[in-house]
């Protein structure tokens, strides 16, 4: 107390405590209401909305990351198709150049094995032709010399004879 | 932008002050020199130049309310005078205390009335203080300090009616312009600084509006504070009924907020033994006073101190009574504004701060017995 009534600096003055609580009020309930109020109320209504416009953009940042997994799992799964049909392709080219190659080698074969038994058959064929031909010229000749020969009746049977011990019967 | 302009004008007027009192003090030195030589009457002036140079007077003058608002040289701002006393109240001009002379005289109203070292006391004839009717005596004048107060109140209401005004107009779509835009980083600050990180985000909204009023009036009366003319020149933030009303202000709101934890904590300290809880309770107790007490005294000390070294470094030159040693008081005294600007905002950043503390303090909630001061942090985090 005696501090107080020696310095003036501290001793408060009733009149600037009075006029200061008024003014403290007045500002308090003026700016409270038409200041700080709206103040407040935009700041955070601003500060919603960008927090709403990032939580979308983030949405959306997410969304299209999945439409581009999506497209690139689509791409893969095309690209895994396309390779899968390339191989069955290759695949069935392969079996059916093979399968062409078997029938033509069985034809070919076949062909071969037709054309040497027609061979065989025509060469029989031919062989006999020749046989009879030649069995026929044979007889022809041997009918001449024959009948040249056999004018001679000793001469004819001596070589009947001839021929009968030639031939044997088989 | 804004701090350079304030810069320029503090040098401006610092080396206005100056000068002119510089001339002073060459007409006091010429003054002294003719006396001298003229010995005869040399006694007066010489009696009347040792007042003149009382530097403690003229720096408690500076800092101290007034009755008048001091414009230049000898013109001053008359403020009214409201007085109570037993014989009810009274309402004059200051002016009626000074005569044509600019000496204080007394005035008769139901008392006879003189203002007697800045306050206005009753007299008795001999114009000696009647102490025992001065006690009956309540000052409610608009002083410098009051006015200075309303033109502050009126600043901050011109000036966020206009930015809240904006928010109306454009919408919240448009990004803040003009003193919107300078107004909405500070309330943020105070929200996302001061409230918030104190008061948690489940409370803080409640008590906005009360720690924004405190931090903008604390900042508009600092930096008032620091203009050494008309309308700034009053030293508010430095008075001790200003930083007291605050401090009240703050003392009622957190008690008023305070709920049953809190007082539980002062009174009955949970998680201790019971000879401990009766050993706390009475610090606990005084430590409800001291919070307020000390954000009282830490504004108006700081303030307060300010000023006086300020104007301690321009009483330098009439110490010296040279004006050369301006050169050396004028580069402090603007070196110490600049500390001064920075303090203005600090003291109302750190006024409101703790308030904001102190409002957490009395609304937090204690979910568990956790009660070391881990367990105080831990349960914000809950």
């Amino acid at each position: 107390m005696f501090l107080l009534e020696v310095n003036p600096l501290v001793l408060p003055d009733i009149g600037l405590v009075f006029w200061n609580t008024i003014a403290f009020l007045v500002l308090l309930i003026v700016l409270g209401k038409f200041a700080w109020k709206p103040m407040l109320k935009a700041i955070a209504e601003r500060e919603s909305g960008i927090e709403e416009a990032l939580l979308r953009a983030d949405k959306m940042k997410a969304e299209i990351a999945a439409m581009q997994n999506e497209n690139e799992a689509l791409l893969a799964k095309a690209r895994e198709e396309r390779a899968g049909m390339i191989k069955d392709a290759k695949e069935t080219a392969d079996k059916m150049v093979s399968e062409a190659k078997d029938k033509a080698k069985q034809e070919y074969d076949r062909i071969i094995s037709d054309a040497q038994l027609a061979i065989t058959q025509q060469k029989n064929a031919a062989l006999t032709e020749v046989k009879n031909q030649v069995g026929t010229l044979v007889v022809e000749v041997a009918e001449k010399i024959l009948r040249k020969e056999l004018s001679n009746k000793a001469d004819q049977e001596s070589y009947i004879k001839q021929i009968a011990e030639g031939v044997k019967l088989n | 932008m804004a701090s350079r302009t304030i810069k320029s004008l503090l040098v401006l007027c610092l080396s206005l002050v100056t000068m002119t009192f510089s001339g002073h003090v060459y007409a006091n030195e010429k003054a002294v020199q003719t006396e001298q030589s003229n010995p005869a009457v040399a006694h007066e002036p010489a009696a009347h130049e040792a007042k003149a140079f009382n530097v403690t007077e003229t720096i408690l003058d500076h800092i101290k309310d007034d009755h008048s608002w001091h414009l230049w040289g000898h013109t001053s701002l008359s403020l009214p005078v409201i007085l109570y006393t037993p014989k009810g109240f009274e309402f004059f001009s200051s002016a009626k205390f000074m005569n044509e002379h600019h000496e204080h005289i007394m005035y008769k109203g139901n008392f006879d009335y003189k203002i007697i070292e800045g306050k206005v006391k009753i007299v008795d004839a001999t114009e000696a203080i009647d102490q025992a009717a001065s006690k009956t005596l309540w000052d409610f004048s608009i002083t410098k300090n009051v006015a200075s107060l309303f033109v502050s109140v009126l600043i901050l209401l011109v000036v966020l009616l206009t930015a809240a005004g904006a928010y109306k107009k454009t919408g919240i779509t448009t990004a803040p312009k003009g003193v919107q835009s300078f107004m909405e980083p500070i309330v943020l600050f105070v929200r996302d600084e001061v409230a918030i990180p104190n008061i948690g985000k489940k409370k803080f909204a409640k008590y906005m509006p009360f720690l924004l009023t405190i931090f903008f009036l604390v900042l508009t009366n600092n930096f008032l504070g620091l203009i050494p003319f008309f309308p700034g020149g009053a030293n508010v933030s430095g008075n001790i009924a200003f930083t007291m009303t605050l401090a009240v202000c703050v003392f009622v709101v957190v008690n008023l907020s305070a709920n049953k934890s809190y007082w539980e904590h002062i009174f009955w300290m949970p998680g201790m033994h019971w000879s401990m809880k009766l050993f706390l309770a009475p610090i606990e107790l005084i430590g409800v006073f001291t919070k307020p007490i000390s954000l009282m005294i830490r504004l108006f000390a700081n303030i307060t101190a300010g000023h006086i070294l300020v104007l301690s470094l321009i009483c330098l030159i009439f110490i010296f009574k040279t004006v050369y040693a301006s050169a050396i008081a004028v580069p402090f005294a603007v070196f110490i504004g600049m500390i001064e600007l920075l303090v203005a905002f600090l003291q109302a950043y750190i006024f409101t701060m703790l308030s904001a503390m102190y409002i957490g303090m009395a609304t937090e909630e204690h979910h568990h017995e956790a009660h070391d001061h881990e367990g105080h942090k831990n349960v914000a985090h809950h």
